[in-house]
């Protein structure tokens, strides 16, 4: 019995061994790798005063739990380790260099916040660590030239800006466009994404900009100053309190305009109810993720997968979370691009394959969207679908647009 | 014993000089040996353990500053966050404008700080206690609002990214490890400062307004004038820290200085000691230290075991680690060194 066990087990041994040279053979790992394993870091608020966006790492974690379920990627676990930043910087950065020095991951996915990025962009690009799918906006993060070792994952402001100026042109060809925007990068992000989509109509299309300060108490009086410069359209570049505001103002004020809303401030809860759900009637914004509150989709094969993960992974209480979908199509993102990798786990063939994506479709995008790169385009999705108030909720209409950005 | 009875008088004298001559040798040996050791052991670490203790030693530096003010001259401070970026926007203010380089920026956020600690000691004159805690807890919740509102200097919420130190080629040690010296000698001189100002006159002062205001004030004390002098000294020290991080970290935002950084400083105060400069550095491992430490414990409830660390701490020393410890081995010092003289 002994001798059969010794013997079954020395072939084993032997078969592993031949089955182990064929993989390192084969295999070329970075940091952070092995025949078994890929250690992936992140840093999301899980408390302070931006923890909402917490769930996103949340989701990300039962994600990858559940391909370990399923045998990994390639046979390899994904390790995931995702720790607290409060919302911090240099708590981030504190955190970060702790994962690449001391737990050796082999890259940073899906880290959040666009002043938790910022500190460690230059830390990171430094040490050819790759920074993959940063879950922030702003157009600054799509710079492979001078970060090849950072990659955005969201529509940039300006290209969602881009595509309210491809539908202007085509379905309101003289229009006069008032632009109401918030005094920063962001809110310049919309400002010069609408004029590069413009062209070389801008200046003539543009009649009048106001911005605003966040410190401002109202904006009543630039609504009332881009009013008075005879404008047929709109467009908001305002977080909730503001676009609320304008929603508001512009509505009482009698004025008619078609009016563009931003996504960063269209949330039915915090900004159409309090300025009042009739007065929203008609304007349009822009999305890319399938609203899990939408009933349109919650027939479909896509919604309801969506839906039993999150309800097997203790996460039934963030299921009208739209930041739930989000994490989740970034962690599929990252999934396929290591699928992609296959047995070449090196930093800079992650960074190869990320910008290699190629019509890559995600369940809980909305129909349509599909994400590609390129060695010159560190922006995934390009796309958004436009979107229009009905007085209880969004609406969508036409066909998936494009945008460049800015 | 016997021996000790039949010294005369001027044998006594000698003997006390000698035990005081003692002490000193002993003291300076350690603290040279404590600095050799400081200077030594970050090129036995990693590069991620040096930048560690290097925010260890500026969380220290502005721990001290808060002591100066809370353990000596009495007055609570939760505002000392608000200071801290103060100090940290001076700094990048000027290498981000102005091209300053990093080690010229400590002086004028030192002088920046001193003059807002002096400006806000003024009101605070009238206020006490709890009272005077709130006040401070005005600086802390306005300071990242003033800081995005003044956005064409501080960049907004944005913030500003700093371009990194870099060390003297000639030294041939990476930046870690330039930093955390740079930070050293700054904590070497800070804690140097803070010993002559308190073990002098005018640290008498602070404890005797601490103490009983009314009399410090019949002695002739200018109670105003002092309190006044304990603030601006105080924001003084937390200002360079403040600069210090902003140096080291390359990056400021609004979000980096919440009223969580000031509860942080008090925290770290009062664990270590709040009437003690070696507690400083304590309550900069503890800032440091203990959140991570939590997170390791439990992903669930860091901040639930964050907050049983400080119960369990100041159950065991009440009057922080260096407050309790530090009679008890002074005492235990004295015990040993009278036995042995009593052996001889």
């Amino acid at each position: 019995m002994k001798a059969k066990q010794m013997i079954v087990a020395g072939l084993c041994m032997a078969g592993l061994m031949l089955a182990g040279n064929a993989v390192y053979a084969a295999g070329q790992y970075g940091p952070g790798v092995t025949d078994t394993e890929i250690t992936i870091g992140n840093t999301n608020p899980y408390s302070g005063p931006a923890s909402s966006y917490g769930i996103n790492g949340k989701v990300h974690a039962a994600y990858f739990a559940m391909i370990n379920e399923k045998g990994g990627i390639n046979g390899r676990k994904i390790n995931y380790i995702t720790r607290d930043d409060s919302y911090s910087p240099p708590k981030t950065v504190e955190l970060v260099r702790q994962m690449v020095e001391q737990d050796k991951v082999f890259l940073l996915f899906g880290t959040l916040g666009t002043p938790s990025n910022m500190a460690i962009h230059g830390y990171l690009n430094e040490n050819k660590v790759p920074q993959l799918f940063v879950a922030t906006g702003a157009d600054q993060w799509n710079d492979p030239k001078h970060f090849p070792w950072t990659m955005m994952w969201l529509p940039s402001y300006g290209i969602e800006s881009h595509i309210y100026a491809n539908y202007i042109l085509k379905n309101l060809p003289n229009a006069k466009i008032a632009v109401l925007y918030q005094n920063d990068d962001y809110g310049k992000d919309y400002l010069n994404g609408l004029r590069a989509g413009l062209g070389d109509k801008a200046a003539k299309m543009i009649v009048a900009t106001q911005s605003y300060e966040t410190t401002d108490p109202t904006v009543d009086q630039q609504v009332v100053a881009l009013q008075g410069s005879g404008a047929d359209v709109l467009l908001t570049a305002a977080i909730p309190k503001f676009a609320a505001q304008t929603v508001r103002k512009v509505y009482d004020i009698g004025w008619k305009p078609t009016h563009f809303l931003n996504s960063v401030g269209n949330s039915v809860g915090t900004v159409m109810k309090p300025a009042g759900l009739e007065k929203g009637v008609g304007i349009i914004s822009a999305a890319h993720v399938k609203d899990p509150t939408d009933p349109q989709w919650q027939n479909t094969p896509e919604y309801k997968e969506w839906l039993a993960f999150m309800n097997s992974h203790g996460l039934s209480g963030s299921i009208t979370d739209v930041q739930a979908a989000i994490g989740y199509s970034y962690a599929q993102t990252l999934v396929e691009v290591l699928k992609m990798c296959g047995d070449n786990l090196t930093r800079e063939n992650v960074m190869k394959q990320a910008a290699s994506l190629h019509d890559l479709k995600l369940p809980m995008l909305l129909p349509g969207i599909t994400l590609n790169t390129s060695a010159n385009d560190f922006d995934p999705i390009k796309q958004m679908q436009l979107q229009k108030f009905d007085g209880t909720t969004w609406q969508l209409f036409g066909e998936v647009m494009s945008g460049s950005g800015t | 014993m016997a021996e000790s009875v039949s010294l005369d008088g001027t044998a006594k004298l000698a003997m006390e000089r000698e035990t005081r001559m003692a002490i000193a040798v002993w003291r300076w040996a350690g603290t040279a040996a404590l600095i050799a050791v400081a200077v030594v052991l970050p090129f036995t670490l990693s590069n991620y353990h040096v930048f560690e203790l290097t925010q260890v030693m500026i969380y220290a530096i502005a721990v001290l500053g808060l002591n100066i003010l809370t353990g000596y001259n009495g007055q609570i401070s939760l505002g000392h966050g608000g200071f801290f970026a103060a100090g940290a926007y001076t700094a990048a203010i000027l290498m981000h404008r102005y091209g300053v380089p990093y080690w010229a920026t400590l002086a004028p956020a030192a002088l920046v700080c001193f003059g807002l600690g002096v400006l806000f000691g003024l009101p605070a004159l009238r206020f006490e206690g709890p009272y005077l805690a709130l006040v401070t807890l005005a600086m802390a919740v306005a300071m990242p609002q003033l800081l995005k509102y003044f956005d064409n200097w501080t960049g907004g919420k944005q913030g500003l990214v700093l371009v990194k130190p870099m060390p003297p080629p000639e030294l041939g040690i990476d930046r870690d490890r330039w930093l955390y010296l740079f930070v050293l000698v700054v904590l070497l001189v800070a804690i140097r400062v803070a010993a002559n100002l308190l073990n002098g006159r005018t640290g008498r002062a602070f404890v005797a307004i601490r103490d009983h205001p009314i009399a410090a004030a019949a002695m002739g004390i200018n109670t105003a004038r002092y309190k006044t002098l304990a603030f601006g000294t105080s924001t003084l020290f937390t200002g360079v820290a403040g600069a210090l991080a902003a140096i080291v970290i390359g990056f400021v935002a609004p979000e980096s200085f919440t009223l969580f950084l000031s509860l942080s400083f008090l925290i770290g105060s009062a664990v270590g000691g709040i009437a003690t400069i070696g507690g400083a550095i304590v309550g900069g491992f503890f800032i440091e230290f203990v959140p991570n430490f939590a997170n390791d414990i439990s992903d669930a409830a860091p901040w639930a075991i964050y907050g049983l660390t400080m119960l369990l701490f100041m159950y065991v020393m009440p009057r922080g680690v260096v407050g309790t410890l530090g009679p008890w081995l002074a005492h235990a010092m004295q015990q040993f060194r009278s036995a042995r003289r009593a052996a001889k």
